[in-house]
């Protein structure tokens, strides 16, 4: 964690911001503060440089045309490249999740993605939109996820990184895993503010991000609401 | 009209009025389904003769529609979709439940609007506004632009009235023109009616370059797109028109974005023909558009409603607010969209302050995103129960499309 504060870095939201992805900067910004920690969240557009010394790099969902812009002025950027060698951890999502990979297609074009996270996404066969749902990677002990996907992507995993969950419902990479994960980087298909809905999984990058192995727990009645909610519909709509 | 198209709308008009009679909707869409199995063509049969103007965008259709079929009433009858219902079906049963009309405002649903131009073949065409809306289902923000436009370069005989204030409608409105093949670009008149929400048009439509916005100003800093000089602006409480002639409008219902789509109302009745000073008055006359805006009296509390279906218009909804307590309800059905994350993008902070109920299908969403908003909230299950947990007074209500339908449906389907 660098010295003064948290700082959470929302990567390009005049490209990378579909649908409430702002929700994930506020969420860990406020989680953090409850904590009395205290934060800087930074939106860096992308006709900026990016700082290279943040703790959690947001990176959101976006369109074909500013999902292959915003690969682009990254990878010219350098400076998330430079955080990653640094310790920081990255948050990707959907189309942000896809551009941490090898590559991935858009407008029908094979682009180069970052190579932060050893996977490679095409196009599936049919648009995936709809509840998505999984069992986390044990070794991160976290409750199940729940979120909302909608992609056309399948993804496709390489040695060098795990699966983030098993899917029980929806998609995800390939309809048997979601997400994936390596060190500190950490990319799902829920998309929009998928923290909303897993606040575990917020505090999971915060203890990443500051080091610190437990974190005092907050009232988390509303999302655990959400969560049972969510639950049970997922189960009425497979009954 | 051919027997056929006789016989169609004949068939629709009646299936309207038995939807109607038998209380399963106001008729606006069944009628015009049947009609349209016995006649694929009958849009087109029902709109000849017609003068039309067709009003589409993300928000403000129904109202906009509703003000410029009263401004363009100064010229004679006026066939008009006025229950929002705003796709093909719907057009068919408006144009054959009205008979014989010299004159159609129809609000359209943005992704049909190149059908319905192809249909109907309008005189002017108005373009309001782009934004997020229920992207599960819905087409992103460019790619819509870009089928408008791809409509206009086959139209270009059509007046558009288009938005100055939003780049993608303006990006929109101006396909390139092709004079080697006949291809002109078509007639403009630009209304300025501001825009609140600019999260959509970041980056340029044209070239991929930034946006940049200032002082109302707004210009891409790769390519020559920019905000277009408007003919009709919204000043104070009132309307300027190309002449500049200032003509102040008294409408009955609420908000900045109001006055905004009056002025679009007079702009497109001026392509009739219809001078701004004869039709500002029948403005006024607009007091409810299809339960919004409405206002009902029950139980020592005035209730008024307020739609609010994506971003863009939950913050025109707390501009139009009054400071009284609020009741908030989300739904995510099919007419909704499924997927509730646009609430991140909605800042509820004009709120604190004020006693926030909340209820709907969705109701935790809701839950969440206040209280990661730091906005006091209250979790009611009934509308009832909300209006016995607020003094008397002004209730504001604020609902996406299907919660809103559902409190209409509590208070006998107001208008």
């Amino acid at each position: 964690m660098s010295t003064e504060s948290l700082r959470i870095v929302w990567i390009y939201p005049d490209l990378l911001s579909t649908y409430g992805d702002r929700g994930n900067a506020l969420i860990l910004a406020r989680r953090a503060r409850q904590r009395g920690m205290p934060v800087e969240v930074l939106e860096v557009r992308s006709d900026e440089r990016l700082p290279a010394t943040a703790d959690i790099y947001l990176v959101g969902g976006g369109e074909d045309g500013p999902q292959a812009l915003g690969a682009q002025r990254l990878i010219a950027d350098g400076g998330l490249h430079r955080a990653v060698a640094q310790g920081s951890v990255v948050f990707g999502v959907c189309a942000g999740y896809q551009l941490l990979g090898m590559s991935f297609f858009a407008k029908g074009v094979q682009c180069r993605g970052l190579e932060l996270l050893d996977l490679q996404s095409d196009r599936g066969p049919s648009r995936a939109v709809g509840e998505l749902a999984g069992e986390i990677d044990p070794r991160l002990g976290l409750p199940a996820l729940t979120g909302f996907e909608n992609h056309g992507g399948r993804t496709h995993l390489g040695p060098e990184v795990s699966p983030l969950a098993r899917v029980t419902a929806g998609v995800g990479n390939d309809g048997a895993t979601e997400g994936a994960w390596r060190g500190k980087l950490l990319g799902t298909y829920s998309h929009g503010p998928a923290l909303a809905r897993n606040p575990a999984l917020a505090d999971l990058l915060l203890r990443w991000a500051t080091g610190a192995h437990q974190l005092p727990p907050l009232d988390d009645t509303w999302s655990d609401r959400l969560r049972n909610e969510r639950r049970a519909a997922v189960a009425a709509a497979r009954a | 009209m051919p027997l056929r198209a006789k016989v169609a709308s004949s068939v629709s008009r009646t299936a309207a009025a038995l939807s109607r009679a038998a209380g399963r909707g106001d008729g606006s869409v069944i009628g015009g389904w049947i009609g349209l199995k016995i006649d694929p063509d009958l849009l087109a049969h029902l709109s000849a003769g017609r003068a039309i103007a067709l009003v589409s965008g993300t928000n403000g259709k129904t109202t906009t529609t509703r003000l410029t079929a009263a401004a363009v009433g100064v010229l004679g009858r006026v066939a008009t979709n006025s229950f929002g219902a705003n796709m093909p079906t719907g057009h068919t049963s408006a144009l054959a439940k009205a008979g014989s009309t010299p004159y159609a405002v129809l609000e359209v649903d943005e992704h049909y609007l190149a059908q319905v131009l192809e249909a109907t073949e309008p005189h002017v065409v108005a373009l309001l506004n782009l934004s997020r809306d229920q992207l599960d289902r819905a087409k992103e923000v460019a790619m819509m632009a870009q089928l408008w436009r791809a409509a206009l370069v086959r139209h270009t005989d059509v007046r558009v009235v288009a938005n100055a204030d939003d780049p993608m409608v303006v990006w929109a409105a101006t396909p390139p023109a092709d004079p080697a093949r006949g291809i002109n670009p078509p007639h403009v008149t630009w209304f300025s009616a501001g825009q609140r929400w600019h999260d959509d048009s970041w980056v340029c439509p044209e070239c991929g370059s930034t946006i940049q916005r200032s002082g109302g100003q707004w210009w891409c800093t790769g390519c020559p797109l920019r905000r277009p000089e408007p003919q009709w602006v919204v000043e104070d409480e009132g309307v300027l028109d190309p002449t500049g002639a200032w003509h102040k409008v008294s409408l009955q219902l609420p908000g900045k974005v109001n006055l905004g789509n009056a002025a679009t109302a007079l702009a497109v009745a001026a392509e009739f023909g219809v001078r701004p000073v004869d039709a500002v008055s029948r403005l006024g006359i607009v007091t409810s558009v299809a339960g919004r805006y409405a206002q009902v009296d029950k139980d020592g509390r005035n209730i008024r409603l307020l739609l609010a279906k994506n971003p863009a218009s939950w913050l025109e909804a707390f501009d139009m607010a009054d400071e009284a307590p609020t009741l908030l309800s989300i739904n995510a059905r099919d007419p909704d969209g499924l997927d509730t994350s646009w609430l991140f993008d909605v800042d509820f902070a004009p709120l604190r302050g004020r006693q926030v109920l909340i209820t709907g299908d969705r109701a935790y969403d809701l839950a969440v995103r206040l209280d990661v908003n730091d906005v006091p909230f209250q979790h009611v299950r009934t509308f009832d129960d909300a209006i016995r947990s607020v003094p008397p007074g002004r209730l504001e209500v604020i609902a996406n499309y299907t919660a809103f339908q559902d409190i209409r449906a509590e208070l006998d389907r107001v208008n």
